[in-house]
């Protein structure tokens, strides 16, 4: 299993292949649904004027998104009282919902992965070849053992989304995953779909 | 005078959030055994186990997707259904603040999350049944987003998939719907169809279906034939566990046929994903057992 420190540089992004088991270690920020409305509306198609501390958020975000991974994740949260925060289970969502943005995304802010499971659509994988970045897929439902990878949680912003849709942003350390989609063009999932497809043809014969 | 159950409830609660049943995690360890070493999917379902047996031991959710409650509750006549209500909702909204549940109840106009998890009257939804004798009874099931995103429903025919209304044509539309799902749903799943009934009743009828235990045969026996051919042939499909390939795609299939009307045939196929939570609370004579 190959060891990936965050960030990541563009030679280590172009050297990964789906089907590559991983370790990630280094900071990472957690955003899925609401985050990906509020990335497009307010800062890449700018249909929405930034309000309240949209602008502080931004600045912050970008540092740390920039070569680093977003994690579609909506974790449940200890310490919401205290705001000593700790990840109590942070399995990922899935990524799907997010195919009409991440693209967009992904070039915005410079990832160089996008996390969750279930894999992501062409125009994902369009921009995983121009950016460079690639998918890492994390073992769905696999919310403890996850958990347990978060370290520390180092930020939390728009909290006012509610706990599964703030970012989180969190150091990590060995955090299993697989890459599924790479740089390259190639895509596990898709590969997938077509084998079962057919298979399902000569099953059910339609 | 009716007991306050709250304690007994939150005990439940916890339960169905942190510690997968035995029948389930059984299934789960044989489909493991069935993979070839050194596999994606054996890594995946290694992962999977780790995390059931962490997440038993440090009492933390199988999965942060706690899902929508589901009580079904049987009590005897004379118990007051409000009352339940009543002591099931803080029973929710403390297991939230202890972080068993994530807060999950969400104002689709507002988009405000609650914050712990109490909604509106469907939400969690309770269901009611009164029931001879005086034991109470309470199971919980937790589904979550990712696998009822996957979940759909079909009327016969179809003509896309030359499905007609027999149970052959139901055979279609299931191993359809499984193809459809491929990983997303967190597979390995487990696939819960309701037969007939109208749309809602159809989904009902499909969910409860997965009250039956992994080691119960389906009474009728045309519908265990089903059961076993969809499990068999969705397990050729490759799919595997996540979706990443695999010789498991589906750990089981449950049906369940109610009555349906002269011009509507649903089927709806309700997925369940590994993490397959149900827990059950037994109360009577002052004690709760669980199950």
């Amino acid at each position: 299993m190959r060891e990936i420190k965050l960030p990541i540089d563009d030679e280590t992004i172009r050297s990964l292949h789906a089907g590559d088991a991983v370790l990630l270690s280094g900071v990472m920020m957690t955003g899925r649904d609401a985050v990906h409305k509020w990335m497009i509306d307010t800062f890449i198609r700018k249909t929405r004027e930034p309000q309240g501390d949209d602008l502080e958020v931004y600045e912050a975000i970008k540092k740390v998104l920039d070569h680093s991974v977003l994690y579609h994740c909506g974790p449940v949260v200890a310490g919401l009282d205290t705001g000593d925060y700790r990840f109590v289970a942070a399995g990922p969502t899935t990524s799907i919902r997010e195919e009409p943005y991440e693209a967009e995304v992904i070039h915005h802010f410079h990832l160089r992965g996008v996390m969750g499971k279930g894999g992501m659509g062409p125009k994902t994988l369009k921009a995983c070849q121009e950016e460079p970045a690639v998918y890492f897929h994390a073992v769905g439902g696999a919310a403890t053992l996850i958990a347990q990878s978060v370290q520390r949680v180092l930020a939390v912003y728009k909290l006012e989304f509610g706990v599964p849709e703030a970012m989180w942003v969190i150091e990590v350390k060995d955090f299993p995953a697989i890459v599924t989609m790479d740089s390259h063009g190639k895509s596990l999932h898709e590969d997938i779909l077509e084998m079962s497809e057919e298979k399902l043809k000569a099953i059910i014969g339609v | 005078m009716q007991p306050d159950l709250t304690q007994e409830l939150l005990e439940l609660v916890r339960l169905a959030a942190t510690d997968l049943p035995d029948d389930v995690e059984a299934a789960l360890r044989a489909a493991r055994d069935r993979e070839d070493e050194g596999s994606v999917a054996r890594s995946v379902l290694d992962t999977i186990l780790r995390n059931v047996e962490m997440a038993r031991a440090n009492s933390t959710p199988i999965c942060q997707d706690t899902g929508v409650p589901i009580f079904y509750v049987d009590m005897p006549q004379g118990w007051s259904m409000r009352e339940m209500r009543r002591q099931i909702e803080a029973a929710v909204a403390e297991a939230t603040k202890r972080v068993y549940l994530r807060p999950n109840a969400v104002n689709p106009i507002t988009g405000k999350n609650t914050g712990n998890n109490i909604g509106d009257e469907y939400f969690p939804t309770v269901h009611f049944h009164e029931v001879d004798g005086d034991t109470v009874t309470v199971r919980l099931m937790l589904k979550g987003g990712g696998s009822e995103n996957v979940s759909t429903q079909y009327k016969l025919p179809d003509s896309r998939l030359h499905a007609g209304r027999d149970l052959e044509g139901v055979y279609k539309v299931v191993m359809d719907a499984i193809y459809q799902a491929q990983g997303k749903g967190c597979a390995p799943g487990f696939i819960a169809v309701g037969i007939g009934g109208d749309r809602g009743s159809s989904y009902y009828a499909a969910k409860e279906s997965l009250w039956r235990r992994l080691d119960e045969e389906n009474p009728d026996p045309a519908l265990a034939e089903l059961e076993h051919r969809i499990t068999e042939d969705a397990n050729k499909l490759g799919i595997g566990p996540m979706g990443l390939g695999g010789k498991t795609t589906v750990v089981a299939t449950r049906i369940k046929a109610v009555h349906r009307l002269p011009a509507c045939y649903f089927v709806s196929i309700a997925y369940m994903c590994w993490a397959y939570r149900r827990h059950m609370m037994i109360y009577r004579n002052g004690k709760a057992e669980y199950k």
